[in-house]
């Protein structure tokens, strides 16, 4: 390669005047870059090309220069410009506020509720980008930062995998690439398609950040690493004893050796930390410690048989197992919409076999305050609800991990119907339309403000001919 | 500027119309035919003289294995594919024959070339089906871009410096960029008889200023071509495929 004078501050460089270094890396450094008439502030890495370097960080440089630009939204860094190999190889991008989670590493362990909040924040932005066909393959906490906004922020797709692009990792390097600590047994035998890997990645943040220890060490050799493969981790609860069933649940099962046994999406491993009442619990959540070691043993030299990659690219899977919101309007108390609504839910049900279905009901709450007599009579009306919405559900016969109630107190159905499919990530509403004519002229129909601003797709339920009656 | 790249018409009206016309919507400015207008399909007289337009306005062809075997009775071929290269012979004019006699085998254009299939044809027509194909290809040439077609399956396969391969299934609509510091290998499906189980026509637009390559796939009226094959008296079997992608 030609040689060139090195980066250094005060050079210009396209157009981009180098500020100082801001970090340095294995791979590639960072240099914080400044544009006549670009306001926000950015970054400028520069891979390490340097004879001797390891020749992952042209490739890894490769594949992040041709992902970023490909990504959008909250959860990436703005993607600005690239410079050629053929005179300098680099890519600005947007510098975001702040430390990234490696930050917080002498707090650990943090309190339960922010790890599953952390852990929610940083799900939601690995659905958004498995969404847009990545798989990250190196989700650690020096990866993973926030906005101001509070919403995590994914950086450094060296190792990523498009699914859409060549994968030049794959092929170049017989070794699996990734963080050790955090490599997810497929992806140490070398698959490298499996969004679930993120998903197992995340839980051992998450295992880490609860507990103050990784589940599987920091082994860095290849025959270290593969213990994972058949040695289960060490509960977290054994660590801390009153550590919360539906944490250990959550970790446990992103922890699962086989992909197909963790959460299905992210955006469902990101429900469930945000609904700790629903998690389903499972054997997983009271382990109290470790499987004996003949039990181990045993699954080391059975051969654990890891899930094959997926044949669907991984946006195919993430669709495959959506989050649907069934409205329920119990008040209307009309029997036949209440059925029609469940044969609809069926059908989406069978068509999607990875799919969880949340029963929302709106208890409509007048704006004035509540007396404590009343607020008695609202809590029996909250349980009445429930009980109603379960007895809905309970001819669909759905495992229980697959469905969840939820009674939300508001003077505003629509409103509250939008806010809840925004805040957990929700591919589809189901609702019925309101059958009372008279009602809906007044008012304006839930259903239609609903379908007419929701972030998602929604159907909207009416018996055949209910207007005519 | 972008180069719209159509292989393997075999003779299929209702599918290069169909991508001209797409190919045109995207800003083609420029057209490459990589071989194989004749042969399987019900309309080889339009198809040549459609490429033999182009070529006169400024577009490439070279030769493809069924245009060599309207003169060339020694090409081996499969029994239906045999049926209808002798009902071609009697469809084309002499000025068509002379047309694809003259065709190059290969032609090069910046760093590309463009070729039917890899082997030494006339004589030898590789498919480029798998990595070691592709390897085998690139051994053959200096071109950093290599562009065929003969297998009737897109694919996309690119060389680092270290030589290993990588191989994409490309997804219709996406660019995907050829990367400067490899080589590549792109296979681009076929207009007229698609055989990886979608039934669109394929084919692929190249810009040369971003150096990066779309796949593309556009529906046509499958049951018109099928229609026309049937009454010419082809074997059933080239008919029924096309509505299969097989």
């Amino acid at each position: 390669m030609m040689a060139r004078p090195p980066i250094h501050p005060g050079m210009t460089l396209d157009g981009f005047v180098v500020g100082p270094l801001v970090h340095r890396g294995g791979m590639a450094s960072l240099w914080q870059v400044t544009r006549a008439g670009t306001d926000m502030p950015m970054l400028m890495k520069v891979p390490r090309l340097d004879e001797g370097e390891d020749p992952a960080a042209i490739v890894s440089f490769e594949m992040e220069q041709m992902i970023l630009p490909r990504l959008a939204g909250p959860h990436v860094p703005k993607f600005v410009a690239a410079g050629d190999f053929a005179t300098q190889p680099y890519i600005v991008m947007e510098r975001l506020p702040g430390a990234s989670l490696l930050a917080r590493l002498p707090e650990l362990p943090l309190p339960y509720a922010e790890v599953a909040a952390l852990g929610a924040r940083v799900a939601a932005a690995l659905d958004d980008l498995h969404r847009q066909h990545v798989v990250h393959l190196d989700v650690k906490p020096s990866n993973v930062m926030f906005r101001p906004t509070g919403k995590a922020v994914l950086i450094d797709f060296g190792l990523s995998r498009h699914d859409q692009l060549p994968d030049l990792m794959e092929e170049e390097f017989r070794l699996p690439y990734g963080t050790a600590p955090y490599m997810a047994p497929e992806q140490i035998m070398g698959n490298r398609r499996e969004p679930r890997s993120d998903l197992f990645a995340l839980g051992v943040l998450l295992y880490f950040f609860a507990t103050g220890k990784r589940p599987f060490g920091e082994a860095e050799r290849l025959r270290h690493m593969k213990r994972r493969l058949w040695r289960d981790p060490v509960p977290p609860r054994q660590a801390r004893p009153d550590f919360p069933p539906w944490l250990q649940e959550i970790i446990l099962r992103c922890l699962e050796v086989n992909p197909a046994w963790r959460h299905p999406t992210a955006a469902q491993l990101a429900f469930d930390l945000q609904h700790a009442d629903q998690v389903k619990l499972t054997a997983r959540a009271e382990r109290a410690r470790q499987d004996p070691w003949l039990t181990a043993l045993r699954r080391k030299y059975d051969s654990v048989a890891l899930a094959t990659p997926p044949a669907e690219p991984s946006a195919g899977q993430v669709t495959a197992a959506p989050i649907i919101v069934v409205a329920i309007d119990l008040a209307e108390g009309d029997e036949s919409l209440a059925a029609l609504l469940r044969v609809t839910a069926e059908h989406l049900l069978h068509a999607a076999p990875g799919a969880r279905i949340a029963c929302v009901n709106v208890l409509k709450q007048s704006r004035i305050a509540l007396d404590s007599s009343l607020d008695e009579e609202g809590r029996n009306k909250h349980v009445q609800r429930l009980v109603e919405l379960k007895h809905w559900a309970a001819p669909l016969r759905l495992a229980e991990g697959r469905v969840t109630f939820h009674v939300l107190e508001s003077p505003d159905p629509a409103a509250t119907i939008l806010d809840y499919a925004r805040a957990n990530h929700v591919d589809h509403i189901v609702m019925g339309a309101r059958a009372n004519s008279l009602m809906r002229s007044l008012l304006g129909g839930v259903s239609a403000a609903v379908a007419g601003q929701a972030p998602c797709t929604v159907t909207v339920v009416r018996p055949r001919n209910a207007a005519e009656r | 500027m972008r180069i719209a790249l159509l292989a393997d018409i075999h003779a299929n009206r209702e599918a290069l119309e169909a991508c001209l016309a797409h190919a045109r919507s995207r800003g083609a400015g420029r057209f490459v035919f990589l071989g194989d207008y004749v042969g399987y399909g019900a309309d080889p007289a339009w198809t040549v003289a459609t490429v033999m337009a182009h070529v006169e306005q400024g577009a490439v062809a070279v030769l493809g294995n069924h245009d060599h075997a309207v003169a060339d009775t020694s090409e081996t071929m499969t029994e239906a594919a045999r049926i209808a290269m002798q009902w071609t012979r009697g469809e084309i004019a002499a000025a068509a024959r002379q047309f694809l006699a003259a065709l190059p085998a290969s032609a090069a254009d910046e760093d590309r070339l463009y070729r039917h299939a890899a082997g030494t044809p006339p004589k030898r027509w590789t498919y480029v089906r798998d990595r070691d194909d592709a390897r085998q290809s690139m051994g053959t040439s200096a071109a950093r871009v290599t562009l065929m077609g003969h297998t009737h399956v897109p694919a996309l396969f690119g060389q680092a410096a270290s030589g290993k391969m990588d191989h994409l299934r490309p997804t219709s609509g996406v660019a995907v960029p050829l990367l400067p510091r490899r080589r590549w290998v792109a296979v681009l499906g076929s207009v007229g008889q698609p055989r990886d189980g979608n039934p669109a026509a394929a084919y692929a637009l190249l810009d040369t200023a971003t150096a990066e390559i779309v796949f593309e796939r556009v529906p046509y009226d499958v049951d018109a071509a099928a229609a026309k094959i049937r009454r010419a008296g082809l074997p059933e079997s080239l008919a029924a495929r096309l509505a299969r992608g097989r």
